[in-house]
C-alpha cells in the first residue's frame, strides 16, 4: 500500500473553499489580519498558562501526586497566579552586566518565538462575517524556512541573554544551549526535505492539502522520527534540557534574570513547545485534516470543525513532551551531541537519498518489485560486505588484544610496577581502567 | 509582498508585549537595594571577576557553530531541489548525490578529525 504511495500524487482537484493553497492568502481586509493577528496572541498566551497547568498536573498524575489543586476550579488558575506574581518581585540587574544586551534579550527570544506561530495553518477556508478567508494568519513560499529562521532568531536571545551577564553559569548555559539548539537544528532541518519532496511545496496549507490521503508520518515514519528527537532538542527540554541542567549550571542562561525578564524566557520556552508541536501536526500528523475514521464522516474537514482536530492533535503532541519529562532522565552533554551530529544527519542525510532514489524510480516508471529487489540485493551485499569486514577486524582486535595482555603479563613477573605489593606498601595499579568508560570490558577489570 | 503583512502585524503585536514587558518588569517590582545582590550569583561564594565582555569559553562551541553553518548551507541546498524534485528527474538525483558526497567527505574529514567529539 505504501509503495503506491511513493509515486507522485495524482492532481486532484481541490474543491473550491476547501483546503486554501497560496493563492487564498493576501487578500484579508485590514480587520480581518489585526483580529488574526491578536486571536494568535492571544492563543499563544492561553496556551502558555494552560501548558504550565497541564504540564504540573499530567506529570503530577504520572507520580502519584494532585498536583496544583487549590487556586481556582482544578488548579486552573495557578498559572495566572504564578504569571501575576512575578512582575511583583524586584527587578535585578547584577552589577557587570552588559546593561543593554542584558535588558533586550529577554524580547530577543520571545518575539521570534511568537512570529514563528504566523504561518500554522489552524483550518481551510471559512466564512468570517461573508469573506472567505483562511484560518491561518500568513503563508508564504517559504513558510517552513521562515519558522526555521525564527528559531535561529531565537537562539541570540539565549546566547546574548548568557553572555550578558557576566556570570559563569550563564555563560555556559547560553553557549550549551546554542551549541545545542544550532546542531539540532540540522537534523530538523533535513528531517524536512522528504516531507518537501513529497508536497512539492515549502507553503504549510499547501504539505497539509498533500497529506489529503495519508499522513506523512506514516509514509515518511523515519523523518517523523528524527523530527520528533529533534524538536525535543530544539526546545530545550527533558532529556535534552542541558542548558538548564540545575544540578551543574543552577539556572543556565537565565540565572541571572528575575522578574518579568525571566518570565519572558520561560513564556519564550513555552511557545515555542506550542510552535514546534503544530509544526510537527502540521508537517507530519495531517494539519487540521480529521483523522482517519472520523474523516470519513462528511463534512469533518469542512467549517469550523477542523479547529477542533488541529487542537487534539497538537495536544496529544504537547501530552508527549510532558510524557518524555516524566519518564526519562536528563542526558549527557556529549552523548546529545553525539546523537545529534553523529546519528541523526547521516541517519537524515541517508534516508533522503533512500526517499528521493525511490520517488526517481517510481517516476521513470519502474516497478517496485523491481526497485524493492535491487535494494534487497545492495542491502544483502552490504550485511555480507559488514559481516565479513567484523570478522576479519574483530579477529585482529582480540589477537591485539591478546598479545598486550601476555606482555603485560610478562611485564609484572620481571619488575616491581605492577606488584600490588610492591616494597611492603599496597601500591594501587596506576592506569585502573574506568568502569564506565565504553573500552572498559570484564576482561580488562578482571586484569587490573 | 501583501503575504508578509500579516507577519508584519503579528511582529508589531510581539514587539509591543515585549516593550511592555520590559518596562512593567522595571516599575512593578520593589526596590531594595543591597549589594549582596547586585553581585552574579555563585551559589552563594565571592564571585569570580568576568573579565569586561564576557570570559573565555571552550574553542568547541565555536567549531560547532562553524560546523552548523557548512550543514546548514547544505539544508539550504536541498530545499529548492526538493520542491522541484519532481520536474527533475533522474539529473536531479544525480546532481544532489554528488553533492551531498562532496559535503560528505568534509563531514567525515571532520568526524575523522574528532571534530564531533565531547569528551
Amino acid at each position: 500500500m505504501t509503495t503506491s504511495l511513493l509515486a507522485a500524487p495524482p492532481a486532484t482537484p481541490l474543491a473550491a473553499g476547501e483546503a486554501p493553497t497560496l493563492e487564498a492568502f493576501g487578500l484579508d481586509p485590514w480587520w480581518l489580519i489585526l483580529a488574526k493577528a491578536v486571536l494568535i496572541f492571544v492563543f499563544l498566551m492561553l496556551m502558555v498558562l494552560f501548558e504550565i497547568w497541564f504540564e504540573r498536573r499530567f506529570m503530577a498524575r504520572m507520580q502519584n501526586r494532585l498536583g496544583p489543586n487549590r487556586v481556582g476550579p482544578l488548579g486552573l488558575l495557578q498559572p495566572i497566579a504564578d504569571g501575576l506574581k512575578l512582575p511583583l518581585k524586584e527587578d535585578l540587574v547584577p552589577r557587570g552586566v552588559d546593561r543593554p544586551v542584558f535588558i533586550l534579550a529577554p524580547a530577543l527570544a520571545t518575539m521570534p518565538a511568537f512570529l514563528a506561530f504566523a504561518i500554522i495553518p489552524f483550518g481551510p477556508t471559512v466564512s468570517v462575517f461573508g469573506h472567505q478567508t483562511p484560518l491561518q494568519l500568513a503563508d508564504l513560499p517559504v513558510a517552513v524556512l521562515f519558522v526555521l529562521a525564527m528559531s535561529s532568531l531565537g537562539v541570540y536571545g539565549i546566547v546574548l541573554g548568557g553572555w550578558a551577564s557576566a556570570s559563569p553559569y550563564s555563560l555556559l548555559g547560553g553557549l550549551r544551549s546554542s551549541a545545542q539548539v544550532i546542531s539540532y537544528e540540522i537534523g530538523m532541518g533535513l528531517s524536512f526535505v522528504a516531507v518537501f519532496l513529497f508536497a512539492g511545496s515549502l507553503s504549510t496549507s499547501e504539505i497539509v492539502a498533500s497529506q489529503e490521503r495519508i499522513w506523512y508520518a506514516v509514509v515518511l515514519f523515519p523523518s517523523f522520527v528524527i523530527y520528533a528527537i529533534t524538536m525535543v532538542g530544539e526546545v530545550n527540554r527533558i532529556p535534552f534540557d542541558l542548558p538548564e541542567g540545575e544540578g551543574e549550571l543552577v539556572g543556565g542562561f537565565h540565572t541571572e534574570y528575575s522578574s518579568l525578564k525571566f518570565g519572558m524566557f520561560m513564556l519564550a520556552e513555552y511557545v515555542n513547545m506550542t510552535t514546534v508541536s503544530a509544526l510537527a501536526v502540521t508537517l507530519f500528523l495531517g494539519g487540521w485534516r480529521a483523522p482517519w475514521p472520523i474523516s470519513l464522516v462528511d463534512g469533518a474537514n469542512a467549517g469550523w470543525w477542523p479547529v477542533l482536530w488541529f487542537m487534539i492533535k497538537l495536544l496529544l503532541t504537547i501530552s508527549f513532551f510532558i510524557w518524555l519529562r516524566a519518564t526519562l532522565p536528563r542526558v549527557r552533554y556529549d552523548q546529545l551531541m553525539k546523537l545529534g551530529w553523529k546519528v541523526l544527519i547521516p541517519g537524515a542525510l541517508a534516508w533522503i537519498m533512500v526517499v528521493a532514489t525511490i520517488r526517481v524510480l517510481r517516476n521513470e516508471g519502474i516497478s517496485t518489485q523491481q526497485v524493492f529487489f535491487a535494494v534487497a540485493i545492495v542491502l544483502g551485499i552490504y550485511i555480507v560486505a559488514s559481516y565479513l569486514w567484523d570478522a576479519v577486524r574483530g579477529n585482529r582486535r582480540d589477537a591485539e588484544e591478546q598479545e598486550a595482555t601476555a606482555a603485560e603479563r610478562a611485564g609484572a613477573g620481571d619488575s616491581t610496577g605492577g606488584d600490588p605489593m610492591a616494597g611492603g606498601y599496597p601500591v594501587p595499579p596506576l592506569d585502573a581502567p574506568h568502569y564506565h568508560g565504553r573500552n572498559s570490558t570484564s576482561k580488562e577489570v578482571n586484569r587490573a | 509582498m501583501n503575504l508578509y503583512v500579516p507577519i508584519a502585524v503579528l511582529a508589531l503585536i510581539a514587539f509591543g508585549f515585549a516593550m511592555f514587558s520590559l518596562v512593567a518588569s522595571t516599575l512593578a517590582g520593589p526596590k531594595r537595594f543591597n549589594r549582596a545582590k547586585s553581585e552574579a550569583y555563585e551559589c552563594g561564594i565571592e564571585p569570580t571577576p568576568q573579565p569586561v565582555g564576557g570570559g573565555r569559553f571552550p574553542v568547541k562551541y565555536y567549531l560547532t557553530a562553524m560546523l552548523f553553518i557548512v550543514f546548514d548551507i547544505e539544508i539550504i541546498f536541498l530545499y529548492p531541489w526538493a520542491v522541484t524534485f519532481d520536474a527533475l528527474g533522474i539529473f536531479g538525483l544525480v546532481e544532489m548525490v554528488l553533492f551531498i558526497v562532496a559535503v560528505l567527505v568534509a563531514y567525515l574529514y571532520v568526524w575523522r578529525r574528532g571534530g564531533l567529539e565531547w569528551e
